[in-house]
């Protein structure tokens, strides 16, 4: 048996690939479940009811599913020009704390306003942090794997410090529960953001912007002459210097593009859902690095980041309805583990190909 | 001095391949091939890239294993399993690239693939090894010193210690791989010196290269290799470089025939004008080089490998700031250190290393045609690209210079290394350029290759282009150029007409001796 490089990549291995090994992931899980007692095919079918078919799943599901949608587009716009940012935890707390703060600045403002003051302050909040790995990467080569990450450290604790460590403005002081337990304080109603329901489908002004930015990257990056960059960039800088291209502007514009898109799902979590700055809920969730594992899924693309988040965010959200004596807790960690697994497996097969000598 | 043996039939066979098929996914790479070679024999293979040369040495060395065919070594038929196998049978290969761990010293290295002798033993005794290495180096004419570290080395030495390592091992075939194409004039003689010592020894040397007059030199006899196909075993003394190059590629060439025809020699396009500029490490690697390229001329910059010239390319183009002194196009002053304006300016760039710098391999062809051109008008309107005029663009490429491959879709990984140039040359000149920087335009193309890019060097230059030529081929300079500057550590240490250097002498300015004027 040996296995080389395949000269060509047939269209179909793109969509058949990624099918095959999400069904591999199933199956392998199935198995996990009949050693562990538990009925493979009952244990998939409430899962998927509860993730996509119940009544108002759907729903739920787009609100877990839509900070990762952003954050797998960050993730997915640096990795296309081989930049690393894994700064998009970070970047996601900076936009929620930034988009927070206008929120409750511009209360009595008409909402349309406050909504755009949000996005525009998330963008510039997650952009600002990604610029500090981004400087440090172009001007003096260091690593922005290492710096990104370990920057969301950083802004994890400024976030605590700022609800439960300071009298800062951001926190709730008035309130009789926020004197008991810290919290943020809770934006003003002009600052909530509008949803739209279709046939009892919610969908959130942030999912929306997700989808627009989804579209945006793609004509960026397959259209116009900074897309062209980027791929030339990502696939060897040397070549891309040798063009005459501006790589370390590009590194900068990239990274900052990133981290915009990670400061947007920060304050789409304020603005659509949670209403308040929430550090601890945020911490919890890990959007961002939840992300990276989307972004890797969908191969870069934009809309199939949309869906994967989707797929992700609907077993996270099943996980959380089922959580019970009589469902196994740990199975939808499993799962997204295997599936993660079974795809970067997978991808051995688009690049290679088996053959058995005989 | 021609090979010893002459023409004289082998009288008792060391190795013999017998009908040897070796075949790829896309390529039968050896098909039934025969070939032996004598004990005290030196046996050249000759052949174009791609011809079989290097996986018929593997197969030798037990890296591959034969598809069909028999190996029969001292006259008994024997497998290899693995490389370990062929070397206790007395086969070694020096590499191209060495095989070698540069902190160590000379003796280390020698005993470092040794399982045999004192290299089994737990506790080394360098003592002994260094005395064998000393020994043997006497006795080859391999002058090295063996408690030196392999870093310490220059290229030439660094040969000489994987040959010692070849005789350490007591080697009865040994496989030189191009040895001569890292080596002065000088050095390569030392080492036809060194292959006919082995020889008289009764060891057999098979000799891989591409250059004929070196087989001419040092073979006794040669097999050339075509397409996989072992088409002639002559007696080198039989043989003309002519009738040798017809072997090779199946058609009459003109060897070193040098067209003298060229258009008249107009104003100075590129000036160099006391250029300092930094190596990768800090340190300056080019070092107070002054030069000008008039329209109309080639150029050439000689030297072997590592002495400034890939750097001076690179400052040139902008890829590596300028330190000290001045680069002038057509009379304008460039700022350096900024490709895009060296790109404006008119200069054209054929890097050494194609595949990463002068094209993006994973990219399509067409996007590596409009690589330079995709920033303004006809590929681009505004921030948008517009696919259809590249893919046009491509298309006329590919039919103009006659890229073999399937369209412009594919990847540029996948083009062969004389095509992948070939889009390289076009993209070049449809920018319109007035000088032309060529780094090592022909390594690692067959001949079919290197006459095609030579042909549009020259071709270049006839339009009134100024060529910079740089290249560790010294014939390949004298076969082109006007002029030529020989570099040494940095510095431009002579400056020749064509037509009055000799090789002999150019050979000794790239070695870093002076002459006589």
């Amino acid at each position: 048996m040996r296995i080389e490089r395949r000269l060509r990549q047939p269209w179909w291995l793109a969509v058949v690939v990624p099918v095959v090994s999400i069904a591999g992931a199933f199956v392998l899980s199935g198995l996990v479940l009949l050693l562990t007692g538990y009925p493979p095919l009952r244990s998939f079918h409430r899962l998927f009811d509860a993730a996509f078919i119940a009544n108002g799943a759907l729903s739920d599901t787009v609100v877990a599913g839509t900070p990762l949608a952003f954050t797998g587009l960050a993730a997915a716009v640096a990795f296309r020009m081989n930049i690393f940012n894994i700064g998009g935890e970070g970047q996601l707390y900076a936009g929620a704390i930034t988009g927070a703060t206008v929120g409750l600045l511009m209360a009595g403002t008409p909402s349309p306003l406050v909504f755009a003051g949000m996005i525009a302050a998330g963008a510039a909040g997650g952009a600002l942090l990604a610029a500090i790995p981004a400087v440090l990467r172009a001007f003096f080569s260091t690593n922005e794997i290492i710096t990104s990450l370990m920057l969301n450290y950083v802004v994890a604790l400024v976030m605590e410090y700022l609800i439960f460590d300071s009298q800062s403005y951001l926190r709730d002081t008035s309130s009789f529960q926020g004197k008991v337990f810290p919290q943020g304080k809770t934006l003003p109603a002009e600052a909530t953001w509008s949803s739209w329901t279709i046939h009892g489908l919610v969908l959130p002004l942030g999912f929306l912007l997700a989808i627009v930015v989804a579209a945006l990257m793609w004509v960026l990056y397959s259209r116009t002459r900074f897309g062209f960059e980027v791929q030339v960039i990502g696939d060897s800088a040397r070549a891309g210097r040798y063009a005459g291209m501006r790589t370390r502007r590009k590194i900068l514009a990239v990274m900052c593009l990133s981290g915009a898109i990670a400061g947007l799902g920060g304050a789409s979590q304020t603005g659509d859902f949670r209403h308040q700055l929430d550090p601890r809920g945020l911490r919890q969730a890990n959007y961002g690095y939840t992300g990276i594992v989307v972004a890797a899924l969908a191969r870069y693309n934009p809309f199939a980041v949309v869906l994967v988040a989707l797929l992700l965010g609907g077993l996270t959200n099943a996980g959380f309805t089922l959580q019970g004596a009589d469902f196994p807790a740990g199975l939808v960690g499993v799962i997204q583990g295997l599936i993660l697994f079974c795809a970067l497996g997978g991808e051995l097969f688009v690049r290679y190909r088996v053959r058995f000598a005989w | 001095m021609g090979g010893g043996g002459g023409a004289s039939p082998p009288t008792s066979i060391a190795v013999a391949l017998r009908g040897i098929t070796k075949r790829f996914p896309a390529v039968v790479a050896n098909d039934s091939i025969d070939f032996d070679a004598a004990a005290g024999e030196v046996h050249a293979l000759l052949g174009e890239n791609g011809a079989g040369k290097t996986t018929l040495s593997n197969i030798l060395t037990g890296l591959y294993r034969p598809d069909e065919g028999a190996i029969v070594l001292f006259g008994q038929r024997t497998e290899f399993q693995s490389p370990r196998d062929a070397l206790d049978a007395g086969i070694a290969m020096v590499h191209q690239h060495f095989r070698l761990v540069s902190p160590f010293t000379v003796a280390e290295n020698v005993v470092l693939g040794d399982h045999r002798d004192v290299g089994r033993s737990f506790l080394l005794r360098p003592r002994a090894i260094e005395e064998r290495v000393e020994e043997l180096s006497r006795r080859y004419g391999l002058a090295v010193e063996p408690r030196a570290r392999i870093w310490q080395l220059s290229v030439g030495e660094q040969q000489r210690v994987e040959i010692l390592k070849a005789l350490y091992q007591d080697a009865r075939i040994l496989i030189l791989d191009e040895p001569t194409a890292v080596l002065t004039p000088q050095e390569a003689d030392a080492l036809f010196d060194t292959i006919r010592v082995m020889a008289e020894d009764g060891r057999t040397v098979i000799f891989i290269s591409h250059k004929l007059h070196e087989v001419k030199a040092v073979a006794d006899r040669v097999t050339v290799l075509r397409r996989g196909k072992s088409v002639a075993t002559v007696p080198a003394a039989d043989a003309t470089p002519r009738s040798l190059a017809a072997l090779m590629v199946g058609r009459e060439l003109e060897v070193g025939g040098r067209s003298v025809e060229r258009g008249p020699v107009g104003e100075p396009v590129l000036e160099l004008d006391g250029v300092w500029a930094d190596g990768d490490r800090g340190v300056p690697a080019v070092k107070d080089v002054s030069l000008t390229i008039r329209g109309g001329e080639i150029v050439g910059v000689a030297g072997v490998a590592g002495n400034g010239q890939r750097e001076l390319a690179e400052t040139i183009v902008g890829m590596r700031p300028l330190t000290n002194g001045g680069v002038a196009v057509s009379g304008r002053r460039l700022s350096g250190g900024d490709p895009r304006e060296a790109i404006s300016a008119g200069i054209a760039y054929i890097p050494e290393d194609r595949l990463g710098t002068g094209v993006a391999p994973g990219l399509s062809i067409g996007s590596n045609i409009v690589l330079k051109s995709y920033r303004g008008a006809p590929v681009s309107t505004g921030p948008m690209l517009r696919f259809a005029r590249i893919r046009e663009l491509a298309d006329r490429v590919i039919d103009d210079y006659d890229v073999r491959t399937s369209g412009p879709d594919v990847p540029a990984w996948q083009l062969s290394g004389g095509n992948l140039q070939k889009v390289v040359l076009a993209r070049e000149f449809s920018g319109a350029p007035v000088v032309l920087v060529a780094a090592s335009p022909t390594r690692g193309l067959d001949v079919a290759g290197i006459e095609t890019v030579h042909s549009y060097l020259r071709g270049a230059a006839s339009t009134g282009l100024g060529v910079l030529l740089i290249s560790e081929d010294l014939d390949e300079i004298l076969s082109l150029a006007d002029r030529v500057a020989v570099m040494y550590e940095g510095g431009v240490v002579g400056e020749r007409d064509v037509g009055t250097a000799t090789v002999e002498e150019l050979g000794l300015l790239m070695a870093g001796g002076k002459s006589e004027d």
